[in-house]
């Protein structure tokens, strides 16, 4: 593929990627602001975080358990935050050397970028890809998101409008692309088991939480697993190709 | 804890863990164990969250109009729409419930 068509192909998938993410931010400022937050807290979480699922789990559990379920909500982000990480050491070489850049890169690193990084045929395409979907979902995503939050703050209670039921539907559409083999859907129906046993046993935030132990349970002895040495790196590109646009965390990218 | 000291905790504890992919040698978390168990924590976390997104007020379990729209968008997720159409779909079905009466 000439050079050319190669940035084309980056810059139009990064833009799909990017707009189509943005414009869900509106739903994450607005349930924020009804799960209790002020308009600043909601754009500190959008500006400072930046990682749509660990971003809806905070509100979620706040909007269930309160300022007591503090810990359990802190909890949970962090843990969704973590392939961020592996991410991060995916795109480390797309990015090159020198700290400022690298600090900048570490903060844009999510979904939606590292999936049409990596989608990218070419080095240059690759590098393209990451910087122009992570600006374009920071700066979209934080526009939106105070417009939420203030349209929420308008609206009051925005359940009227199903947007409590638009949440979980972000997060089964984060999880779908990821069922594609029968470990994950095993954790997958273990953890909402485990999740509904424990909701009327335990505070607010924590049933997640123990929902997240199947998780190690089904994982580090790689019960259900595919054979040994054909797990992908980033086990989450095997399902980049797999579906349609998508949210502020949910992989894929090149359409 | 107060609401600031919350959202700013949690945010410091995913921004650091983005960095710290940057900071450590590869090898240490390109493991196949490593990878497979952040991935599937990945999906335990979610499944989990839509559980308690769907059927929780609290640490009751209830049954609403959340319920129906997530099926709604569970068989637009199957038939591959766009992901911004699958949770607009969720939302307007539970308004319309809403607004119909038949569902809480």
């Amino acid at each position: 593929m000439s050079d050319t068509a190669a940035r084309r192909d980056a810059r139009r998938a990064s833009l799909a990627v990017g707009l189509a993410v943005s414009a869900y931010g509106v739903s994450f400022g607005a349930l924020a602001v009804t799960a209790g937050l002020d308009v600043w807290q909601t754009c500190v979480l959008s500006l400072v975080m930046f990682s749509g699922g660990s971003q809806f789990a905070v509100i979620g559990v706040l909007a269930s358990g309160g300022t007591a379920a503090g810990p359990a909500a802190i909890a949970g982000a962090t843990l969704l935050g973590l392939r961020n990480t592996l991410y991060a050491v995916r795109v480390s070489p797309i990015v090159g050397p020198g700290w400022v850049r690298r600090l900048a890169a570490g903060h844009l690193t999510i979904d939606e970028s590292t999936a049409v990084a990596t989608a990218q045929p070419t080095p240059e395409g690759q590098r393209l890809g990451f910087w122009m979907t992570g600006l374009i979902i920071y700066i979209g995503w934080n526009l939106t998101t105070l417009a939420g939050a203030l349209l929420g703050d308008l609206l009051g209670d925005v359940s009227r409008f199903g947007l409590d039921a638009a949440a979980a539907a972000a997060f089964l559409g984060l999880v779908w692309p990821r069922l594609s083999a029968l470990q994950p859907v095993v954790v997958a129906v273990a953890a909402a088991v485990v999740t509904v046993v424990a909701i009327p046993a335990l505070p607010p935030g924590l049933p997640v939480l123990v929902a997240a132990l199947v998780a190690l349970i089904v994982g580090l002895p790689d019960l259900f697993g595919r054979r040994p040495g054909t797990e992908p790196l980033s086990p989450h590109d095997a399902a980049l190709d797999e579906h349609g646009p998508p949210a502020p965390d949910a992989g894929e990218a090149h359409r | 804890m107060t609401l600031w000291q919350i959202i700013l905790l949690a945010s410091i504890a995913v921004l650091a863990l983005k960095l710290v992919g940057f900071l450590v040698p590869p090898r240490v978390l390109e493991t196949p164990t490593a990878a497979r168990t952040a991935n599937l924590t990945t999906v335990a976390l979610l499944s989990a969250l839509i559980v308690v997104q769907t059927v929780s007020a609290g640490q009751q379990l209830v049954l609403d109009a959340r319920l129906p729209a997530l099926v709604i968008a569970a068989g637009l997720l199957a038939v591959r729409a766009p992901f911004i159409l699958v949770i607009v779909a969720a939302a307007a079905f539970a308004a319309l419930l809403r607004m119909l009466g038949w569902a809480a």
